[in-house]
């Protein structure tokens, strides 16, 4: 059966995915309350958590009741470090993986038998999502080792059926042989390696249309429509977004279809809802918020309601590529990069939306926030491109109070805009630095 | 005759101009005459040096951000009233000047004027018929 929906449609798993919504509800509650009563019977942390919070898991009794569950943080799951999160005997763990732990200790995820299981399953309907079937040949340039990425794209590949290349992260020169040479249609890596790699080669005077490329899954990290827009121009594929996360399972918590109108997120096993960072109600559907996961079905580690601080919205209208999940738009900033400026909630993708709306403006920009006679000012450095620049200072003036323009009809605030020299802010890759906060708060 | 000027965009940041300077100097570039405009948070310096193209390119080399516009160099006499009777001309005929700057070469009896308009056709044509000597390229770099 399985077989004759993948040639249909390539929704691996037609009944998960277009379930009716009420049925669906049905089984999330059911699953709930048995995750619930799982955790709490195994993880002590939960149970002292679920004490001090007066409720016991018998109070959970329709989907609603999640929200008497406290929240669960990254920092308080590293103090679980390493295995004291685990509701399963380490007997029963047959793998595990750590978040980056650029922050401090990593965060250890561990899967029982059953969570390869599930991972497998959910990464087989996101890399289905992007047109993968048995003749797929995908190339794996995420990490293999600790970091999700590498295995979690493998495990879906194999449930399929594809033929996965596991090349793992760089050797860009290889990357490029191998693409050629296997003929490769399917590859999954970060969004800004494939421009790397795009870059590499046409440098070595390779045609990119010339490769048997199809579709891409690229996530990993935030990126925007725009770069989108290259790496279609540039390969000639569909640019997919992948999105997932350590704590829950890995990558292949949602994925996104060919309709590109926000990822689906496989609800029946990871249980999302969007929260005010600020005061952590729940927010009304397609409001913008901070996305807090439940997973329903893990084993190794369950997670109940743990906050994810990626910033996003979700959508129930229906999608026309069948499926009934829920749909989660792309990541546009993290709660912890929010700023509270003269009691206003500012991000710094909407600042980010503001300056690549305005013709020539390069995306780089750092936003300096100081305190001065206890009033918050805002300074937003912008990087002079040529195109912009100016003998007169008429009009660079005039070019910097339309920014100044732009960002306060963004934010609602008046910011100041400080024009700078090329190359002098630092860049996106990795973790750059976009907002310097000077405040003594 | 206009005459290519080279900007470049500085921040307002310590040892930035010596920067570009040094950039020049090391690039045996000899600059004929500059102004710097400056605000509080940035400024511009505008050069005329013998061969704008070339320059330009080592400032960009070296991560400037360059312009190349159109001025028009002009001898004014070097006597009270010299530069007022110029801008007469152009006021004349309704020739806003944007900015302007003047220097003295050695082995000239008269001062040199930078201008900058809006509309450098039509105020070569008022300078013209306002009997001022305009200099061209060679004239000027030669100086």
């Amino acid at each position: 059966m399985k077989k004759a929906a993948k040639e249909n449609s390539m929704i691996w798993n037609k009944q998960a995915e277009c379930m009716p919504a009420g049925e669906r509800r049905s089984l999330q509650l059911a699953r709930l309350k048995a995750a619930v009563k799982r955790t709490c019977d195994a993880v002590p942390f939960y149970r002292k958590r679920f004490g001090d919070a007066k409720i016991k898991p018998d109070d959970i009794k329709t989907l609603d009741d999640i929200r008497r569950i406290p929240f669960i943080t990254k920092a308080e799951l590293r103090e679980g470090y390493p295995f004291n999160m685990f509701a399963v005997p380490m007997e029963k763990i047959v793998e595990v993986h750590t978040s980056s732990g650029t922050t401090g200790k990593p965060v250890v995820t561990g899967y029982t038998r059953n969570d390869i299981d599930l991972w497998s399953e959910v990464m087989a309907r996101a890399l289905s999502m992007a047109g993968a079937t048995e003749k797929s040949i995908i190339q794996n340039c995420y990490g293999y080792g600790l970091f999700t990425g590498g295995l979690g794209v493998h495990y879906g590949a194999h449930r399929i059926g594809s033929t996965v290349v596991p090349i793992s992260a760089g050797n860009t020169k290889r990357q490029i042989d191998i693409m050629l040479d296997f003929q490769t249609t399917i590859i999954a890596c970060t969004p800004s390696y494939a421009l790397y790699l795009a870059e590499v080669a046409e440098e070595q005077g390779i045609d990119l249309k010339k490769l048997s490329l199809k579709a891409g899954c690229f996530g990993a990290e935030m990126w925007t429509e725009q770069i989108r827009t290259e790496i279609e121009k540039r390969f000639h594929i569909l640019a997919l977004n992948i999105y997932g996360l350590t704590e829950i399972i890995g990558p292949g918590v949602a994925h996104e279809c060919p309709e590109k109108c926000g990822l689906h997120i496989f609800e029946d096993h990871f249980y999302p809802e969007i929260i005010s960072p600020e005061t952590l109600e729940l927010l009304p559907e397609g409001e913008k918020g901070e996305l807090v996961l439940s997973t329903l079905t893990r084993e190794g580690i369950p997670m109940l309601r743990f906050r994810t601080r990626d910033i996003t919205a979700l959508h129930r209208e229906p999608c026309a590529c069948g499926r009934t999940l829920v749909r989660m738009e792309r990541i546009t900033g993290r709660s912890d990069d929010m700023l509270k400026i003269r009691g206003v909630l500012v991000f710094p993708y909407q600042i980010e939306k503001a300056l690549l709306e305005m013709k020539g403006i390069e995306p780089h920009y750092q936003i300096i926030v100081t305190r001065e006679h206890h009033l918050d000012e805002i300074e937003v450095q912008v990087e002079m491109s040529k195109k912009l620049f100016s003998d007169e200072i008429r009009k660079i003036e005039e070019l910097r109070r339309k920014i100044e323009k732009k960002i306060e009809e963004a934010i609602g605030l008046r910011a100041k805009v400080l024009l700078v020299e090329p190359k002098s802010l630092p860049r996106s890759e990795g973790k750059a630095k976009r907002v310097v906060d000077k405040r003594q708060l | 005759m206009k005459v290519k000027q080279i900007s470049v965009f500085l921040e307002n940041r310590k040892g930035r101009l010596y920067e570009v300077l040094n950039v020049l100097a090391t690039e045996k570039i000899n600059i004929r005459a500059l102004s710097i405009a400056d605000t509080a948070d940035f400024g511009i310096l505008r050069l005329i040096v013998p061969d704008p193209d070339a320059a330009k390119k080592v400032l960009e080399k070296g991560g400037f951000t360059v312009k190349e516009n159109n001025v028009i160099a002009i001898e004014v006499p070097d006597r009270p009233g010299g530069l007022s009777f110029v801008l007469k001309a152009l006021q004349d005929c309704d020739i806003n000047v944007e900015y302007l700057y003047a220097f003295v070469a050695k082995s000239q009896k008269d001062a040199i004027v930078v201008i900058r308009t809006e509309n450098n056709d039509g105020a070569l044509k008022a300078l013209k018929h306002g009997e001022v000597k305009v200099l061209t390229p060679e004239e000027l770099y030669g100086l």
